[in-house]
């Protein structure tokens, strides 16, 4: 059934349809609409859940990977300076191999303080072993939980994730969704039934500490995990598209792409504007194109590298920037195309709550076709003077 | 193990000889029984403990990091209780883990009531890492970090005190313990698990490699601690003292001339007056709670 929700509403229902065990959250601006929808529908008996009012961001992922290990399934959400408070635990969970899902909704890193939207804070913890889902719309952000959760509990996988998706821009608009029923979830996603779980009728210790003789091998099989859950995401992303129609097998969405010249590569909502600059550009004639990264970890070099072997250019658009180098995704499309000559130009946009219109999309296009990229784009002069 | 009984806290691991700290993981195992969840917090009894991969743990054991073994338990707690589970949860953290790093996870733990006990064996100071002060170092050790020196005569500060601190949370039990009584351990140990809500025991579980003693002498340093008073092994009930182990007080200097770490005070002359301030930390705990045994004449 369709309806009208805010992201965040929306966003709570189809947690608690995923019917987590335990949840730990610490409110944080633009997360919190969510984790106040589920600590309502707690108070209401509407989902049956340990909720931990837990006093940090810090303790709160703690808290999910005690539960975790104890043989719950846990969720958690937060943002920006939440997501940095944990930055410790979350490549601890990831390396622990227990399959917390966490939404995250995106926003910029102080200083300066910031509460607008861009994707610096995920990017950060781009090599935690968590696996990265990035959605361009409240439908996806909604979705990519059920995926997210079957994904992370796959005998297979084993791993943490995010799904990533704009704060304010999608977390707090209005948007037509196409929600679940329970039953359908239910269907999709079998109860969470751990390998592995602190269990006095089978003890086991968990977190040893390595030596140079057993790190790096721990380390590669973490490695393997996170490459190798591609496959189980392509079909856990096809199951759901046989099932309800939307198809999430591809980590990657191509626009326009058949015959494209000038390719676009963007994560999360921005690619809405995109496409509906792509769609103007097409009518003056221009052949633009947009690759859709969905699916940011693990990085789907193979699908980028097929999609965008044929344009003459291709322009990132990066909500983040690692300073004193390039925006993340650039860097990883770069090495996708490394030895291929097309060239890669990245253009740091949208940071902090900036807006960006179909127009800057176009004169992105533009300078890149002119080659000139590998900029913060829209700079304003006046501030700088 | 031929011969012997199995204890649910392994032998071979890789604690110094005469570790107190692996005293008190054997003795909290035995007073516990199996069906107990531990979360260590990183330091000296976890990295002795569970060299992969090897684990002297035979209960269910966890280590995440050095500062959230409460948050975590909390985490363990509420999956037990959702899943209808029986076991009990004890985190166990080093002075370091429990006064300093890890207290914003304590103190959260505990003001939210979660049903477990956390353990602190306090070796006053961060010794996994090379005897640096810690916040329960006491005043007047020299440790790496705090070293006695031409114008220094050790830590400066007095020892915190965390058991009143874990108290005002309204902690239902809390109580001292030390590795020099281990039949008290024990019971403070199975008290504070059959007491529902968050219960903390400290340990007081010297260390010959930090402190600087022979490792034989470990059960007498500790015992020389409570019979000075410099350290008090007593429990609380709902915020009140109930229990205090009563002695007839040694002189501090008895404790004190035993270790290197106080070694400044005697060498290459005696500082009486760094001595007479120790002594009278001694005197307020002796006051405080009430621990002389007056003998008649
Ligand atoms: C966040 C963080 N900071 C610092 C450390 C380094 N570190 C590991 S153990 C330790 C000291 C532990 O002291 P304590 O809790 O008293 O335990 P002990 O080793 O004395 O038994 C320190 C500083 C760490 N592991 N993590
Ligand atoms: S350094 Fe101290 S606490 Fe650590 S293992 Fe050795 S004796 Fe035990
Ligand atoms: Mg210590």
């Amino acid at each position: 059934m369709m309806e009208i929700m805010e992201g965040s509403h929306a966003v709570a229902n189809a947690v608690r349809m995923c019917r987590p065990q335990v949840i730990a959250a610490y409110p944080i601006t633009p997360q919190t609409h969510i984790v106040e929808a589920l600590a309502e529908m707690v108070a209401d008996c509407r989902l049956d859940a340990e909720y931990i009012t837990v006093e940090s961001e810090f303790s709160a992922l703690s808290a999910c990977l005690g539960a975790s290990a104890a043989g719950s399934r846990v969720y958690s959400a937060t943002t920006s300076q939440g997501l940095a408070l944990m930055f410790e635990v979350c490549f601890n969970t990831a390396g622990l191999r227990l399959p917390v899902v966490m939404s995250i909704v995106n926003r910029a890193l102080g200083a300066p303080l910031s509460i607008w939207n861009d994707q610096q804070d995920s990017i950060a913890l781009r090599d935690s072993g968590w696996l990265q889902f990035y959605a361009e719309d409240n439908q996806e952000a909604t979705d990519l939980h059920y995926v997210a959760y079957r994904v992370a509990e796959d005998r297979r996988v084993l791993l943490p994730a995010f799904v990533c998706f704009d704060g304010y821009i999608l977390s707090h608009t209005y948007e037509p969704v196409e929600m679940l029923t329970e039953e359908q979830v239910d269907r999709y996603l079998p109860k969470y039934r751990p390998v592995h779980r602190l269990d006095s009728a089978d003890p086991i210790s968990i977190g040893l500490f390595a030596s140079p003789d057993y790190y790096t091998e721990f380390r590669y099989q973490i490695d393997q995990a996170v490459k190798g859950s591609m496959q189980v995401i392509r079909e856990a992303g096809r199951q759901f598209g046989e099932m309800f129609g939307r198809d999430y097998a591809s980590p990657v969405e191509e626009y326009r792409m058949d015959d494209a010249d000038c390719a676009i590569v963007a994560m999360g909502s921005i690619c809405g504007t995109a496409k509906d600059a792509i769609d103007e550009m097409r009518k003056e004639g221009r052949k633009a194109g947009l690759l859709r990264i969905r699916t940011f970890r693990p990085f789907p070099a193979e699908e980028v590298r097929k999609a965008l072997s044929g344009v003459s250019s291709v322009a990132v658009l990066d909500k983040n920037i690692s300073l004193g180098s390039k925006g993340a995704v650039a860097l990883e499309v770069r090495d996708a195309l490394y030895g291929s000559g097309v060239p890669v130009l990245d253009y740091i946009i949208a940071l902090g709550g900036r807006d960006v219109a179909k127009k800057d999309i176009k004169s992105v296009v533009d300078m890149a076709a002119a080659g000139k990229g590998d900029l913060f784009y829209g700079l304003r002069e006046e501030v700088l003077r | 193990m031929t011969g012997e009984q199995c204890s649910l806290f392994e032998s071979g691991h890789r604690a110094c000889g005469g570790c107190a700290a692996a005293l008190a993981a054997r003795t909290i195992l035995d007073a516990a029984g199996r069906d107990t969840i531990v979360v260590s917090a990183t330091g000296c009894m976890e990295v002795f403990s569970t060299p992969y991969p090897e684990t002297a743990w035979n209960v269910p054991w966890i280590h995440s990091l050095f500062e959230n073994n409460s948050a975590v338990a909390s985490g363990i707690s509420a999956a037990l209780k959702k899943q209808g589970r029986k076991e009990k949860v004890i985190a166990i953290g080093g002075d370091g883990a429990s006064f300093d790093i890890g207290m914003l996870c304590l103190s959260g733990a505990f003001e939210r009531g979660h049903d477990f006990v956390y353990i602190c064996y306090d070796n006053e100071a961060y010794m996994n890492t090379g005897i640096q002060r810690s916040g329960a170092t006491p005043y007047d050790a020299s440790t790496t970090t705090s070293p006695a020196g031409k114008c220094s005569t050790g830590n400066p500060r007095p020892k915190k005190d965390l058991p009143a601190i874990l108290a005002a949370h309204g902690a239902p039990y809390v109580a001292t313990a030390t590795v020099a009584y281990l039949p008290d351990l024990k019971k403070k140990i199975r008290k504070a698990l059959d007491t529902e809500g968050p219960c903390y025991v400290q340990v007081h579980a010297p260390c010959c490699t930090g402190w600087g003693f022979e490792s034989e002498k470990t059960i007498a340093i500790a015992r020389l601690a409570v019979e000075t008073g410099l350290f008090v092994s007593y429990e609380m009930e709902n915020g009140q003292v109930t229990r205090v182990k009563k002695v007839v007080r040694k002189p501090v200097e008895e404790y004190l001339k035993e270790q290197r770490r106080f070694r400044h005070l005697f060498r290459p002359q005696r500082n009486d007056a760094e001595i007479a301030k120790i002594q009278a930390i001694a005197d307020r705990n002796a006051e405080k709670f009430a621990i002389d045994i007056v003998l008649k004449k």
